[in-house]
């Protein structure tokens, strides 16, 4: 397909591997952190990480909302559909996350909670037209990426006047978790020299947003695309910065990403969202200004204002490493329990579900990489 | 969950908020309440039945110039490694 088959292109590869290998200093160590689980992905499915250099590693990053989103906030979810009676919409990739107990959307459906999964928010509104004596409730996760089509769905429910619709936030912000990663690197945190840029965020909030990464913290980006030849060009950018000495914000993917981004979505999201106070991360902890909830004059459809909902304390599965995973500081074949106990199958973190999550890249794509190296 | 995959616009509706857009053989509806100024035959990025964003062919066509160029001078260096023989997706 257009787009897609000439970014995967296998002579282009070939040759960006050498340029890659030739630039490589090998007096010198080029740390990598791309922060995006689709990053992630890519680099596993592609097998680019043994294109690389032995200097040249990809550190994996928190860009995976599905993996930092805490379990407080499933629960919160479980108990709308199991003791509200709401009927709640959700995004395919939450349905297995695991939950407290050992509970999750999924279990909940099978027990008899009415969780649909859509495709898009428009579906939810539909589900809310069609049963107007029905609470409807959009479960709504993902960064900047995936905030716009809420914002559209708030403002639609508005339009239409839609009484039983209602929106459980959960969207977070990239730059913040960026900031707290960077703040916590070095001796004691990740050790790294680069940062691969959000790919799919930046096409809507631009590049502009991470000035502060090489003015703050000294460290150059490359705004990168999800195929691999956009991995491979972008990491084949980073060497030639740390090489050069240059420590700047680039963009590769300029046929998506402008400096302004798309200023439309910005826009709506600025109207019907503001920033939470603060707000959990799996593995960050509570980041302030990390978050959105619902505009005071979008209050009217906040699940969380319209269902009192209290949740306890939440226990992460014992031995999961998610956490640790998350900041980049351990690698998913550091946890006991990986492969073992902990499979795609039977997951016991958020970073096992998705597939843009770094154990569940390890498993599926590059789980004998390390045995066999 | 951040991915968006390029469409190809084929049809607008009159109200000129959704669209209709070929992924390959496969037909979707795709919301153009993100975007302005879309045209039938424009490539967007779609997630999650929006479009983010248009795709610019002169951008893509640049960034696949500057590929093709970074490992064509590697080439006439004589430096590509024996690994470039398993380049290439899986
Ligand atoms: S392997 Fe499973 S238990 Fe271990 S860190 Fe990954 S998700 Fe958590």
């Amino acid at each position: 397909m257009k787009y897609i088959d000439e970014f995967r292109d296998r002579d282009l590869a070939r040759g960006l591997a050498a340029a890659i290998a030739a630039a490589a200093d090998p007096t010198r160590q080029y740390r990598l952190m791309e922060f995006c689980g689709g990053h992630t992905h890519a680099i596993f499915r592609y097998g680019l990480a043994d294109l690389m250099p032995a200097n040249v590693r990809f550190i994996h990053g928190p860009g995976c909302p599905v993996c930092v989103l805490p379990m407080a906030r499933i629960d919160h979810a479980i108990t709308l559909a199991t003791q509200h009676g709401v009927t709640l919409c959700t995004y395919a990739d939450l349905m297995r996350v695991p939950a407290g107990e050992r509970r999750s959307l999924l279990k909940a459906k099978a027990a008899g909670a009415d969780i649909r999964m859509i495709y898009s928010t428009s579906d939810a509104l539909r589900i809310a037209r069609e049963d107007p004596g029905r609470q409807v409730v959009f479960f709504a996760i993902g960064f900047e990426t995936t905030t716009p089509p809420t914002a559209v769905a708030a403002k639609v429910a508005r339009a239409e006047g839609l009484k039983n619709f209602s929106i459980f936030c959960n969207h977070v912000l990239t730059p913040p978790a960026l900031r707290t990663i960077l703040a916590t690197a070095g001796p004691d945190g990740v050790r790294l020299d680069g940062i691969l840029g959000p790919s799919h965020v930046s096409t809507v909030i631009g590049s502009q947003p991470y000035g502060f990464v090489p003015e703050r913290f000294g460290k150059p980006v490359v705004i990168a695309g999800f195929e691999p030849l956009d991995v491979m060009q972008s990491t084949l950018m980073l060497i030639r910065q740390l090489n050069e000495g240059r420590c700047e914000v680039e963009n590769q993917y300029t046929r998506a990403v402008t400096a302004q981004g798309n200023r439309k979505a910005q826009a709506l999201m600025a109207e019907v969202f503001r920033p939470r106070e603060t707000f959990e991360w799996r593995g960050l902890g509570f980041l302030p200004d990390s978050a959105l909830r619902l505009a005071d004059d979008y209050a009217d459809l906040d699940a969380e204002r319209r269902f009192a909902v209290t949740i306890g304390e939440v226990r992460e599965v014992k031995g999961c490493e998610c956490p640790a995973i998350l900041r980049g500081v351990k690698e998913p074949t550091d946890c006991k329990l990986f492969g073992t106990v902990c499979t795609p199958d039977n997951p016991m973190g958020s970073c096992m579900v998705s597939s843009e999550g770094a154990c569940a890249a390890y498993w599926g794509y590059g789980r004998f990489r390390k045995v066999e190296g | 969950m951040c991915l968006a995959i390029p469409a190809r616009i084929t049809a607008i509706d009159p109200t000129g908020q959704s669209a209709t857009v070929a992924l390959g053989a496969v037909t979707r509806d795709c919301s153009l309440a993100l975007i302005e100024d879309a045209a039938v035959g424009d490539y967007v990025l779609m997630h999650v039945g929006y479009a983010l964003n248009r795709i610019s062919p002169e951008e893509a066509q640049q960034t696949l110039a500057l590929m093709r160029e970074a490992g064509v001078l590697v080439d006439q260096d004589g430096l590509a490694p024996a690994l470039a023989d398993t380049a290439g997706p899986a």
